[in-house]
């Protein structure tokens, strides 16, 4: 009878150690991760050789791509919200105390002024099948990119005084004169130096 | 109803006291389990790989009294065409014929290096650094912008700036079928 027992107790594996790395594993990826932004259009963006990194907050975005179309995100909620509620007030839609909120955790976008509304109101998850037009653009001073852009700059000045980095996103097979007329709007607002969002070369020096 | 079974599985009929060391023992396989679909999920939810930037700064048109003036000898025009393909020449417009050429090593990197040198060489110090106009195309995409832009970085030429292409430049495109 005691020999039976004894055998049997060899099958039990010890997992507290497999458990301790485990949970420090999951906790390591707990912290650091960060969810992926799905981005409404495919924007592959080119390679280069820079090995600075994009950095996480004070940024604005310019994702180009698809069929010319520009989508526009910035990092900060508060920023977004202040973006919106000077928004609303350029363009006369009331905005409701709710709706800023909601608007301030959509990450990207790229609805025209007038569907914006709509488009807050959708649901986050009916949201991806959302059709986005893309952001209109031209190269007067009066789009509503380039106000997009303005009111951002100022809410982040007026929040956090700070000047609000701006970086383009582009597909690489877009076409240059639509790349050319995002610069051109940054260029009215006295922003010459920007980023281009790129991806390290894989084969460096090829 | 409300206590815990501590006994080993029923496994012992004789022994009351060797009972109770196996039940100190809990079985973590659940939980082990739970711990690595987790991990599972958090790895395929980050993401590795960052984004890279590329600082751009733009001339600033809006002050026209800061120009100098530069020895045309001295400027390399690149002009970004269709298929991925690039025409550069030295100096002024129209004056010398562009060479068509291609992205990479072999092309415009190999260019960019004994253009700069033979500016250093040819020029008196300090402003002897080669100066690289980039002209895209509207046939150019983005891509070979950023290529280009690359270059500049990799062959360490220190003053390029994107300019407008000009209509005659375009023509030379058009008569290499670049455009």
């Amino acid at each position: 009878m005691p020999r039976v027992k004894v055998a049997r107790k060899s099958t039990f594996i010890d997992m507290t150690a497999m458990c301790d790395v485990a949970f420090l594993l999951l906790t390591f990826f707990i912290l650091t991760a960060k969810p992926r932004v799905e981005d409404p259009i495919k924007a592959e963006v080119p390679v280069s050789s820079k090995e600075k990194a994009v950095p996480e907050e004070n940024l604005a975005t310019l994702t180009v791509g698809g069929k010319d179309q520009v989508f526009y995100s910035v990092t900060g909620s508060d920023i977004r919200a202040g973006a919106l509620t000077a928004m609303g007030e350029k363009y006369h839609i009331q905005f409701t105390p709710d709706e800023v909120k909601r608007f301030s955790n959509i990450e990207i976008f790229g609805v025209p002024m007038v569907q914006l509304k709509s488009f807050i109101d959708t649901d986050p998850d009916a949201r991806k099948a959302f059709p986005q037009p893309g952001i209109p653009t031209d190269t007067t001073n009066n789009s509503e990119l380039s106000n997009w852009i303005l009111t951002s700059r100022q809410a982040d000045k007026a929040l956090h005084d700070r000047a609000l980095d701006i970086a383009i996103k582009g597909d690489k097979k877009e076409q240059y004169p639509m790349i050319n007329k995002v610069i051109t709007v940054l260029g009215k607002q006295t922003i010459f130096k920007f980023s281009l969002i790129t991806d390290l070369k894989m084969a460096p020096k090829k | 109803m409300a206590e815990l079974d501590t006994s080993g599985g029923g496994k012992h009929k004789g022994g009351k006291v060797r009972s109770k060391k196996a039940s100190t023992r809990i079985d973590l396989t659940a939980m082990v389990d739970l711990a690595f679909l987790l991990i599972t999920f958090f790895m395929l939810t980050t993401t590795l790989a960052k984004k890279k930037e590329m600082d751009l700064a733009m001339p600033n048109n809006t002050d026209q009294k800061a120009q100098l003036p530069v020895a045309a000898t001295r400027t390399m025009t690149i002009l970004l065409g269709s298929h991925n393909k690039v025409e550069w020449y030295m100096g002024e417009t129209g004056k010398s014929a562009p060479t068509v050429d291609n992205f990479g090593k072999e092309g415009i990197r190999k260019a960019l290096i004994e253009n700069g040198k033979n500016v250093a060489a040819t020029h008196a110090a300090p402003d002897n650094f080669m100066i690289v106009l980039i002209k895209p195309s509207d046939k150019s995409t983005y891509e070979n912008l950023v290529a280009a832009l690359d270059e500049m970085n990799i062959t360490g030429v220190k003053s390029y700036a994107i300019v407008k292409i000009l209509p005659i430049e375009l023509g030379d495109l058009q008569k290499n079928g670049l455009y």
